[in-house]
């Protein structure tokens, strides 16, 4: 039986996320973390399979007026100021269009201050002449201690503060922020009561909802109220190598091999040795995780949504047994690692449908170690790092090492560690020749060596 | 959490609680507030059935119950009135022996989620749950209703006031009246949750049926989950219509699972429904398939788009794909006997189980409570389940719920729960229901195993 593909065209998916496009537009005053917020969202919808695209008018306004100065520019009497950057949020707008209705995004993140009634009224005038939804993001924060580690966060290291010293800058941001205080008028539940939008306050403590409108409103609403900033590290594993890893066969279920069993008890060490704060240990329920976690003698949970990939009719094979048995379907995942669904089997793109679950989980959690299998940790790779469809499937995740995520400023730190015990290499790049017709040696060029 | 034994991963049940990410590690209570007429007790119910659905032990307990059944026989509003000392006496009585029920939930019926559905509209009595709850270690969540659409509050009133057992022998207008005055009872000395004295608190503020919230402080993944829920849900009047595929081939050969076409009665049915479909006048209807063959061929004959859902393939039979239950017999006889002893949780080798289904089906169902009028073409093991959610059906019953071939089940939300019809469109189809047998040993024998396999060719 022939492996199928997941169609091809996103409004077939499983479900219509969007009827028409959506514009997200995010409100409040500087150092509220609108761009963090913009650039989190935007990665979890395009990991999710929803085509999305931030546009940011301040990196509008730094490609307009080349070099800034200073916090003058943002005064509300700068008549020049104001000029330029209504023009740049035109600019935005207009790159928005394009990408809503020409070039197939489903989501645009219209990542600005966006203070006045003025200003969203524009918005919301250019969305309805084009068919889009508009869905406000507000942020309201008056904590001193969170906006000024915002400022040191994300605001020292901007292209406006490249050339001017720690203090300089944050005095000088701060009289940014004021230039917008007294023109700022935040969502208002009587007047604005028609609108569709969330406001969060003080980094998620509150939320006011209003008017969810559709699908892809509900699941923004429901992924920013998991979302958090607490400092934390997620530590993403592969189970100890395997018996079936060691004969070069995929899936299955086998136990450790000798060095996987090493590969746990360094990994119990390497943990000790960290000192985490409460951490968390999740495993799939295949025998492989179960096993390494059990080495670590702490308390671990089991999740389904975990396990490794279903790879159909070819479980358990080799790659040389699929090309001798399945030569078109191995070409065929060859030509789309992404989609191409084993028969009886998944794609990565059902593992991310499946491994969603786990990923707001883990948003919502601090300290995390996930024990896992080679596909399933590209997946959840590819959204702690933003990764394209296309990458995903190849990245790097080898046996007995251990990537240490830590998001900082806009993204994630990775820090990989190898525990120093030998393993097989599982990982088969992307061969030439792709063809259906190709050669048995084209097709089993990139294999890795095993027993 | 118990380490899980390490043998061949066959497992049939999953034992340790380890299996399914722990929810919430202390018992929540959640407490409604709101006036009289609110939809507490709809919310009540119906996240209670949710809850319950996805796997976590949830009771609710409605004070207005134990009350009726303190004060046998209701008068009147006058019960209700503020300076009734006597009646006070009665409602604190009530809500303090509600609280002890919910210990005892908690602590001697392994309980997670305990649902207050009371008014609950005064600081005082908030602080009393509050207090409670604190000396036990309970997390509290309250959840407030607050609604001022007079259209609104009458509809509430008509459909589940009436019927309540305060007003069994009133007729309609004496019955509305006296509730109008029941509520005017609470709104002197009703103090919703105050955004400022109550930042601590979690909550939920519902304005207008969900036109608004206000979420404070959310805790943990349960509470993340009922806020979500709870803003997902509406009721506007609509049905959810449910069917299978139609006959598929393999259904012909009494085999199960598999990814084969229609059979020529199928493909009648495909047609009967379209007729039915038309008919019925559906406004705006949706409608969702599996990725597989047999609803996909059958959506196709209603030539009407309809979107293909992963998440409604079959359950999933592993090794026993495609086989006929003798043949599961011949070949698996332990496996089966395990079936039958725990058929929701049991998972067949590389397969699935029905837990394992409700899993993977509750994005359906909250999609389904996001939409409005939608036809489900699923299968058998996947009708169960979504059945079992919307008539609260539980674990023990699932797997054995009748969703034959050829039968549209259309379920309208009413009053607390859904009304029912079943419709049978004419078209003969084999039976595909196996109830289970008398004998569930390991060491039956095959006939005793096979005694409620149905008939096929």
């Amino acid at each position: 039986m022939r492996g199928s593909y997941g169609p091809a065209n996103p409004r077939d998916r499983a479900v219509c996320m969007t009827n028409c496009p959506t514009l997200i537009v995010t409100v409040g005053l500087p150092a509220r973390g609108k761009t963090y917020i913009s650039k989190k969202l935007t990665r979890y919808l395009n990991w999710i399979g929803v085509p999305t695209k931030v546009f940011n008018v301040g990196q509008y306004r730094r490609e307009c007026v080349k070099i800034y100065k200073s916090f003058e520019f943002f005064r509300p009497d700068n008549e020049e100021g104001l000029k330029i950057r209504r023009q740049c949020a035109t600019t935005a707008l207009n790159d928005v269009r394009e990408y809503l209705s020409v070039e197939g995004g489903q989501v645009a993140v219209f990542d600005a201050t966006n203070t006045t009634r003025e200003r969203r009224a524009t918005i919301m005038k250019f969305a309805e002449q084009n068919g889009f939804k508009v869905f406000f993001v507000e942020s309201v924060c008056e904590d001193p201690d969170v906006i000024a580690e915002n400022i040191v966060q994300v605001k020292l290291d901007s292209p406006d503060y490249i050339h001017t010293d720690t203090e300089e800058a944050v005095e000088d941001f701060m009289k940014r922020i004021k230039c917008y205080e007294s023109s700022y008028q935040p969502l208002d539940e009587n007047l604005d009561k028609e609108l569709s939008y969330i406001k969060v306050i003080d980094v998620g403590r509150r939320y006011l909802v209003n008017r969810v409108l559709d699908h892809i409103q509900s699941r923004i609403v429901y992924y920013l109220m998991n979302i958090h900033i607490t400092p934390r590290s997620i530590y993403l594993s592969r189970h100890g190598e395997s018996d079936l890893n060691i004969k070069g066969r995929i899936g299955g279920d086998s136990g450790l091999s000798d060095r996987g069993r090493e590969y746990a008890m360094k990994l119990r060490k390497y943990i000790q040795e960290q000192n985490i704060k409460e951490l968390k240990v999740w495993t799939s329920q295949m025998k492989r995780t179960i096993q390494t976690a059990e080495s670590l003698g702490v308390p671990y949970e089991q999740w389904k949504a975990l396990n490794e990939i279903d790879a159909g009719m070819c479980e358990e094979m080799m790659y040389e047994e699929i090309q001798k048995n399945f030569p078109v379907e191995f070409a065929l995942r060859d030509q789309d690692k992404y989609r191409y669904r084993y028969p009886k089997g998944e794609s990565y793109e059902d593992l991310v449908q499946r491994l969603e679950p786990v990923i707001m989980e883990l948003e919502r959690q601090e300290n995390v170690l996930v024990i896992c299998h080679q596909a399933v940790m590209r997946c959840l790779l590819a959204y702690f790092l933003d990764k394209t469809a296309d990458e995903l499937p190849y990245l790097q995740c080898p046996l007995h090492t251990v990537l240490k995520l830590t998001p900082v400023a806009y993204g994630c730190k990775v820090e990989s560690i190898y525990l120093g015990v030998d393993s097989v290499n599982t990982h088969r790049n992307r061969p030439e020749n792709v063809m259906a017709q190709r050669s048995t040696e084209d097709a089993l060029q990139t294999v890795p060596a095993h027993f | 959490m118990e380490p899980v034994q390490l043998e061949p991963r066959r497992r049939r049940r999953c034992d340790s609680p380890a299996s399914v990410p722990q929810f919430c590690n202390s018992p929540t209570m959640l407490v409604m507030v709101g006036l009289p007429a609110r939809g507490k007790t709809y919310i009540s119910k119906k996240l209670t059935r949710y809850l319950n659905w996805i796997g976590v032990p949830t009771k609710v307990f409605n004070v207005g119950q134990y009350r009726r059944q303190a004060v046998t026989t209701y008068k009147n509003f006058e019960f209700f009135k503020p300076d009734n000392e006597e009646a006070m006496k009665i409602r604190k009585a009530c809500a303090s022996a509600a609280l002890k029920d919910v210990a005892t939930y908690f602590s001697k019926e392994q309980g997670q989620v305990a649902v207050f559905d009371a008014t609950n509209t005064t600081r005082e009595r908030r602080a009393i749950i509050l207090s409670f709850a604190n000396e036990r270690g309970y997390k509290v969540f309250f959840v407030e209703s607050i609604c001022e659409d007079p259209e609104i509050i009458a509809e509430n009133i008509k459909q589940v006031k009436f019927g309540s057992p305060d007003y069994a022998d009133r007729d309609c207008e004496e019955a509305m009246v006296d509730f109008i005055q029941r509520i005017d009872c609470y709104r002197a000395s009703y103090m919703p949750i105050d955004d400022e004295k109550d930042r601590n608190l979690s909550y939920i503020k519902i304005f207008d049926v969900g036109s608004r919230y206000l979420v404070n402080r959310v805790q943990d993944h349960i509470q993340s989950r009922i806020v979500y829920y709870l803003m997902n849900i509406h009721v506007t009047p609509r049905s959810i219509y449910l069917s299978r595929h139609g006959e598929s081939e393999l259904n012909l050969l009494g085999r199960i699972g598999g990814d084969s076409g229609l059979s020529p009665r199928g493909q009648k049915y495909a047609n009967a429904l379209a007729t039915f479909i038309t008919n019925q006048n559906i406004n705006d209807l949706k409608v969702w398939t599996s990725h597989m063959k047999r609803t996909i061929q059958t959506a196709e004959t209603l030539a009407v788009p309809y979107e293909q859902w992963k998440a409604l393939n079959e359950i999933d039979a592993g090794v026993c794909e495609e086989m006929t239950y003798e043949e599961i017999q011949e070949h698996f006889p332990e496996e089966f006997a395990l079936r039958d002893q725990d058929k929701y949780r049991y998972r067949y080798p590389k397969g699935e189980s029905y837990e394992d289904l409700v899993q993977r089906l509750e994005p359906v169902i909250m999609e389904l409570e996001r939409q409005e009028n939608v036809l489900v073409v699923c299968h058998q093991a996947v009708m169960r389940c979504l059945l079992a959610y919307f008539l609260d059906k539980p674990a023990g019953e699932l797997p054995y719920l009748r969703c034959p071939l050829h039968t549209v089940l259309k379920l309208t939300p009413v009053a607390y729960g859904c009304k029912v019809e079943s419709f049978y469109l004419n078209v003969e189809a084999v039976n595909t229901h196996r109830d289970r047998p008398g004998n569930v040993d390991v060491s039956r024998n095959p006939q005793e195993a096979l005694q409620t396999v149905p008939d096929h060719v």
